[in-house]
């Protein structure tokens, strides 16, 4: 519970995190908000040489609306997300997911990029960012580039972020008309991490079938991931309980999923069908 | 005395400076040159040291020290063992692992150094060499296996033991049914919200140790400690600073105490040592771990005959202060609330590599009531009777008290039916029942559970206890007419500042504001024993009430010399004693006894009185549970629809304090049926090690909890109190547990071990194995 001794550094602008990255390499970690680095730390289960804090950054922290999408700043903490009321208009995925994320206190202090880059495999967010098709924008010294979701959970804790990489913001389509969203999350009593959590955001067409459906799921696997097989069994299918419960019984196809003492490999299987019936079921309202 | 106070919801005087931050834990006290001490634990279950190396460690930058087991064992005595009991194995228990470590956390070395940082990193550094040995975990297992813990012992037993009376065997054959049923009842962490934490001064020039610890019984650990270290109790002062909870954690001695008082001496230098979480889950005392057999008799009305309860109790690897008399409360309570003319336990209590168990809130009557509470249900669902019927059938009649069991007790009063009908009227137990016939034809999965329970408190006569169970009050009128109270109870957060104030208050006639109820310092307060085992106001309070009287009767004859008349003359009321239109207060009668010019002749200056209270019998608090569950069929998950509690603690001081326990104790009851496992793997490795694991309930997993009393008095106070610390503990979670196991019966269950996880549960209804 006391933390290895480590260096800290808070620069003040991007380009200089970004240098105190590449001049550091391996040794350097970023912190965020802390939520997910520091109890590790605590643990000793990481043993950072050098903190980049890229708390004190200006401009890291925002939600807006730009060429057609949602830009959230990387240092946005869960709270902000949670409470916007214009995200809860135009993409009610992201307040429903932010609220879920641990307690009061950690939404205060959590961030949504911290969460992202940490790609716990329990966590909330990847499976919303999965579910939007959100675009994730990384900073290094050599300059700015986009990774799609899809592309950048890569497995337990490791994303597609390279070495001197600092996920910068989240750009997010805003929604189409017609679009159901919802997250809905079995969580760990102890961590309230998620057992299995299953995002939505389905399109109808003007007759309410069901036009296209993406499905982010997390708390099953190693990462979270698109449930293909769910997403392909909707996509023309009128949204009735039938339809929904057998596009809903494919979550973890293909999927090898993890067991442990709360929760059997099975079981998270089961649960990881009936959790996407009844996102799939809110989010078709 | 008139009740101006008493019985009143007075909003705790505690609660200000707490939840301003402005409490003094011993975290908080920051001493001068102070040196901060980190333990190096075993990482295995069971091992034997080869070698320890400890030079680079040394040479660590802040690093002052670092002791071993060899440097100290001969230095400190053993870690005591206050529990007494027919060919009682107890082991060697040094404060720091000599050539063995038996369980994960058991601490091998201690770092001195610094800052808390250097002596942490300092802790990696230390090579130790272990040959690692097979880890005895099961508890059933233990006492065959072949792996022996204290190997000089040639087995894991600790003791074997039979108790109870009545012809068991006769019972059980005259019965129309035997019930029979395993139980398990798992392994808990106590998880206060404040870690152990301990502080040691030592002044070279006056040969005094100083320990603030955060313990419950600051008197016993100062005797105790004095005698591990080998230095005069009187040159010894143990203070409790705010102690933010214990739930019987802190009802021990523990090696750190000693340890650090010993460090202190070395260098003379204060030192501290504040418990993380992870040391706190792994190496703070663990509470229940019984794995039990219960046979119970009944005739076709319902009518008990008998009941018999084998059990394996797993001590961990060795004793702590009370870990072998834990079970011996479970074969006290095994009786419950009914009449059973033969009970028999037999318990083999046994080494495992674990920490100790010992008393955690309940401390072995949450076992019996659970054994007593489930077999109740077991035998309703044996003879299709309503689990009410059963119990109704089974209670001994208000009349009947005291009422003796078959377990050697006396129960003081009770009127079990009273707190049952009133429980049933609050839950409407009948609508419930028809409620859940018509729910489950729509295919719902609804249970409705029950607990009458009776439970053990004002822990207790001496004979009954290892180190005295009476309690201490001092009450003073200073000087200037406030009032200060001395307790020997040494409350951590169950309100006895505000409680004791109130008794004082209606007894002096003084504002409860100008009382100080002062406890936990050895060197201020009067030998007392402590809070644990529901004790602190049914033998605290009323050690104050005799204080408070015998203070009152040294005032009233000084005020009658005041007044120049006879006492018996004088009527004393809201502070004033007076007699025929002269009044005299009792802050001016104070003054007097300390000014002292004119005293009576037979009379000692000053106003104060200390009583020791030496309780007769223990008091028997009860009540009745009721809870709704409702399974959901899809996911296994529990949700607990409807929370009714009748508590009966006796005379109630204040009703806020008693729901507050009521409330904290259903909690904990809850994390046991629902959430709670100290799960350990074959290894001995520790799996729900921290709190991201262990899953200790949060608010929002708590219902709405409608509470509501009986008041049957105790015989045994003056104050009629019984206690309430632990009942919540007690007879919550069988209620819990019944309420799912009677939601599961049309899936043929009639008994769940805890804890109640979805997973399993889903499993019932969806028979996936």
């Amino acid at each position: 519970m006391i933390p290895a001794q480590f260096d800290y550094i808070a620069p003040t602008t991007l380009d200089e995190a970004v240098a105190l990255l590449s001049q550091h390499a391996d040794d350097a970690k970023v912190l965020a908000g802390g939520h997910s680095l520091i109890p590790a730390m605590k643990l000793r289960l990481a043993q950072p040489q050098l903190l980049v804090d890229i708390g004190r950054i200006k401009g890291l922290s925002y939600i807006r609306e730009e060429g057609g999408q949602i830009r959230i700043g990387a240092m946005t903490t869960h709270y902000q997300i949670e409470s916007s009321a214009r995200l809860r208009e135009i993409c009610p995925l992201l307040p429903e997911a932010a609220g879920q994320i641990g307690d009061v206190q950690v939404r205060n202090k959590g961030t949504i990029g911290g969460s992202l880059a940490h790609s716990d495999p329990a966590a909330d967010w990847p499976a919303a960012a999965l579910a939007l098709d959100a675009e994730l924008r990384a900073v290094s010294s050599k300059g700015e580039r986009g990774i799609k979701a899809a592309d950048f959970f890569v497995d337990l804790f490791t994303t597609a972020l390279e070495q001197g990489e600092i996920l910068s913001e989240i750009r997010i389509p805003i929604p189409k008309a017609r679009t159901g969203q919802a997250y809905l999350k079995a969580a760990q009593p102890a961590s309230g991490f998620a057992v299995v959590g299953v995002a939505v955001s389905l399109v109808r067409d003007a007759a309410g079938k069901c036009e296209a459906a993406a499905v982010g799921i997390t708390g099953v696997a190693s990462k979270a991931y698109r449930a293909a097989a769910v997403e392909k069994a909707l996509a023309g299918a009128s949204l009735d309980e039938k339809m929904i419960a057998a596009a809903a019984a494919h979550a973890t196809d293909g999927i090898d999923a993890n067991g442990d003492l709360y929760a059997s490999a099975q079981y998270r299987k089961h649960l990881a069908a009936v959790y996407a019936r009844r996102a799939i079921t809110a989010a078709s309202r | 005395m008139a009740e101006k106070y008493v019985g009143q919801r007075v909003k705790r005087t505690e609660d200000p400076r707490l939840i301003q931050g402005l409490g003094h834990y011993v975290d908080d006290i920051k001493l001068a040159d102070m040196l901060h001490v980190a333990f190096l634990r075993s990482m295995y279950a069971h091992a034997r040291i080869t070698s320890i190396d400890t030079s680079e460690a040394l040479h660590a930058p802040g690093v002052v020290a670092v002791y071993t087991g060899q440097d100290v064992s001969s230095k400190i005595g053993q870690v005591p063992c206050g529990a007494a009991l027919p060919d009682l194995k107890v082991p060697d228990h040094r404060v720091l692992a000599t050539d063995k470590v038996y369980f994960v956390g058991h601490p091998i070395a201690a770092v001195v150094a610094t800052d808390r940082y250097a002596a942490r990193d300092a802790i990696d550094l230390i090579i130790v060499d272990y040959e690692e040995l097979p880890a005895v975990i099961d508890v059933e297992g233990a006492a065959s296996n072949s792996t022996v813990i204290h190997e000089h012992f040639g087995d894991n037993i600790a003791y074997k033991l039979t108790a109870g009376e009545g012809d068991i065997e006769a019972a059980l054959a005259s019965a129309d049914h035997v019930v029979k049923q395993r139980l398990v009842h798992q392994r808990l962490a106590p998880i206060a919200m404040e870690p152990r934490g301990v502080l040691a001064r030592y002044l070279p020039g006056e040969k005094e140790l100083t320990l603030w610890s955060s313990t419950q019984i600051p008197h016993l650990m100062r005797t105790q400690v004095a005698i591990m270290l080998g230095i005069p109790e009187n040159k010894l002062r143990v203070i409790a600073p705010e102690v933010g909870g214990g739930f019987g954690s802190k009802l021990n001695v523990y090696a750190e105490e000693a340890l650090l008082g010993w460090i202190a001496m070395q260098l003379a230098r204060p030192v501290k040592w504040i418990e993380t979480r992870r040391e706190n889950i792994q190496a703070t005392i663990h509470g229940r771990g019984q794995v039990g057999y219960i046979e119970i008799g009944c005739k076709n009305d319902g009518t008990i005959t008998g009941l018999r309860y084998n059990v394996f109790a797993d001590m961990g690897a060795y004793h702590q202060l009370l870990t072998p008399a834990i079970p011996t409360l479970t074969g006290l309570m095994l009786s419950g609330c009914y009449k059973i003319p033969a009970i028999q336990m037999n318990t083999t209590a046994v080494f495992t590599n674990k920490m100790a168990t010992d008393a955690y809130r309940g401390a072995g009557r949450p076992e019996a009531t659970h054994v007593i509470e489930r077999a109740m249900d077991m035998v309703a669902a044996k003879l299709k009777m309503d689990p009410v019927e059963v119990r109704r059938r089974n209670f001994p009649t208000p009349e009947e008290f005291p009422f003796k069991t078959a377990t050697g007790l006396f129960y003081d009063s009770g009127n079990y039916v009273g707190a049952l009908d009133k429980a049933l009227e609050m839950a409407d137990y009948s609508k419930l029942r028809k409620d859940q016939a018509a729910a489950r034809k729509d295919g719902k999965i609804i249970g409705v559970g029950v607990s009458t329970y009776v439970e053990i408190c004002a822990i207790g006569p001496s004979a009954a206890t290892p180190a005295g169970g009476w309690e201490s009050a001092t009450v003073r009128v200073e000087p200037t007419g406030k009032v200060t109270v001395l307790t020997g109870a040494s409350p951590h957060g169950q309100g006895q500042e505000t409680s004791f104030a109130q008794i004082a208050a209606d007894a002096l006639g003084v504002d409860l504001n100008d009382i100080a109820v002062v406890h936990g310092d050895t060197a201020i307060v009067q030998y007392g024993i402590g809070t644990f085992g529901s004790r602190a106001t049914a033998v605290g309070g009323t050690a104050l009430v005799l204080a408070l009287e015998e203070l009152t009767k040294k005032a009233t004859r000084f005020a009658a010399h005041l007044l120049e008349a006879e006492p018996e003359s004088l009527q004393f009321e809201d502070g004033k004693f007076s007699t025929d239109g002269k009044s005299v207060s009792i802050q001016e009668v104070a003054l007097a006894a300390h000014l002292a010019r004119n005293i009576p002749a037979d009379m000692d200056p000053g106003l104060s009185a200390t009583r020791f209270f030496e309780p007769k019998n223990f008091t028997f608090p009860f009540g009745t549970h009721i809870v709704v569950s409702e399974i959901d069929r899809d996911t296994g998950d529990v949700k607990l629809t409807k929370y009714v509690a009748v508590d009966d603690c006796g005379k109630v001081i204040n009703p806020m304090l008693v729901e507050g326990q009521i409330h904290g104790g259903i909690v904990q009851s809850i994390g046991q049926a629902l959430y709670e496992e100290l799960v350990y793997d074959d290894q001995g490795q520790l799996v729900t090690g921290t709190l991201m694991d262990y899953a200790v309930p949060k608010a929002a997993m708590i219902p709405w909890l409608e509470l509501d009393r009986t008041e049957t008095p105790s015989p045994v106070n003056p104050l009629g109190v019984k206690g309430v610390g632990e009942a919540g503990t007690i007879g919550a979670t069988p209620a819990i547990v019944n309420s799912i196991v009677d939601a599961l019966s049309p899936f043929g269950i009639t008994h769940l071990d805890m804890p109640l996880r979805p997973e399993l549960l889903w499993k019932i209804v969806n028979n996936a194995g």
